[in-house]
């Protein structure tokens, strides 16, 4: 069993960071609903608060490990040129979905929109939790405050499906491959 | 431990809602500048190399990192001014929710290459 080390890193960033950021959005949108509700019935206690805090500060970290990954480590790799007359166009995942007609629209369509979509969910997951950090149970009593938090938490959210989703069909169509080769099992018999 | 304070808890808010606002505006901002640099950089070959801060990662690298000094700067700004001030904060609202829809409809590209 064995993963090179740039199959590796997008690994890290898309089932690492960006899952687990994704996993954590429900979560998020739910408790900061209830959490600031006018309609609750209940002022909740300060442990309350205080977990909500860290799983937003868990998430706001998330999101820039996400993001910093794909643009700075596995994004150049996905683009990198092929030489001149290459023709096993496997290491060169652009040039790959570019090749074909029934696979450009992944990068003409799917990367171009994903590489600045995805930028979308950590700049308003940052705010989200700037603003809880600043008003917590406060939020109940300033309804637009409160709308407006909501509304960027959903957008926070949604850009960070639509790019794990375009990420995960792209490497799929042509996965980011090549460094050194790292071995997970020294593997069975057959 | 939960304190039951009735049906709607709604009260006069303890803290004004100008630092709240600065944020929420100032991210709009953010991906606003983000989606249009995007598009710049993408219409105007001549923004390319100025945009590749980052060789590897091409105009992207530019894009956002302009991007993001625009937002923290503009958050900074606002804050320092609202900070203690109760603003107008539907017009907010308005303002940061435009912006956010045309970044979220100029990073699309088929949109982007209407223009």
């Amino acid at each position: 069993m064995q993963i090179t080390s740039h199959g590796l890193w997008t690994l890290i960033h898309g089932m690492g960071f960006g899952t687990l950021y994704l996993l954590a959005c429900s979560g998020a949108l739910l408790e900061l609903y209830r959490f600031t509700s006018p309609a609750e019935f209940t002022l909740a206690s300060p442990n309350r608060a205080r977990f909500l805090k860290a799983y937003l500060v868990l998430m706001v970290v998330l999101a820039w490990l996400a993001v910093l990954t794909g643009t700075y480590i596995v994004y150049p790799w996905y683009r990198a040129a092929a030489p001149p007359g290459i023709t096993d166009l496997s290491l060169y995942p652009q040039r790959l979905l570019m090749a074909s007609p029934a696979t450009i629209g992944w990068h003409s369509l799917g990367m171009e929109w994903k590489e600045h979509v995805a930028w979308l969910a950590p700049i308003s997951i940052t705010m989200v939790a700037f603003v809880f950090f600043r008003y917590g149970s406060d939020l109940r009593n300033h309804i637009q405050l409160r709308r407006a938090v909501l509304c960027f938490a959903w957008v926070a959210f949604l850009a960070a499906g639509v790019a794990g989703f375009l990420g995960a069909m792209i490497d799929k169509q042509a996965p980011v491959k090549g460094g050194h080769t790292i071995q997970l099992s020294g593997g069975g018999e057959q | 431990m939960n304190t039951t304070i009735g049906a709607s808890s709604t009260r006069t808010p303890d803290l004004p809602n100008g630092s709240g606002a600065a944020a929420i505006l100032a991210a709009g901002v953010g991906a606003f500048a983000l989606a249009a640099l995007a598009v710049a950089g993408d219409k105007w070959a001549l923004l390319k190399p100025i945009l590749s801060f980052y060789r590897p990662t091409g105009p992207l690298s530019g894009v956002t990192t302009v991007a993001i000094i625009l937002w923290l700067v503009t958050w900074a700004f606002l804050e320092w001014r609202w900070r203690r001030k109760t603003v107008a904060m539907a017009r907010v609202n308005a303002i940061a929710f435009v912006l956010l829809v045309l970044s979220i409809l100029l990073t699309f590209p088929p949109v982007a290459d209407l223009l």
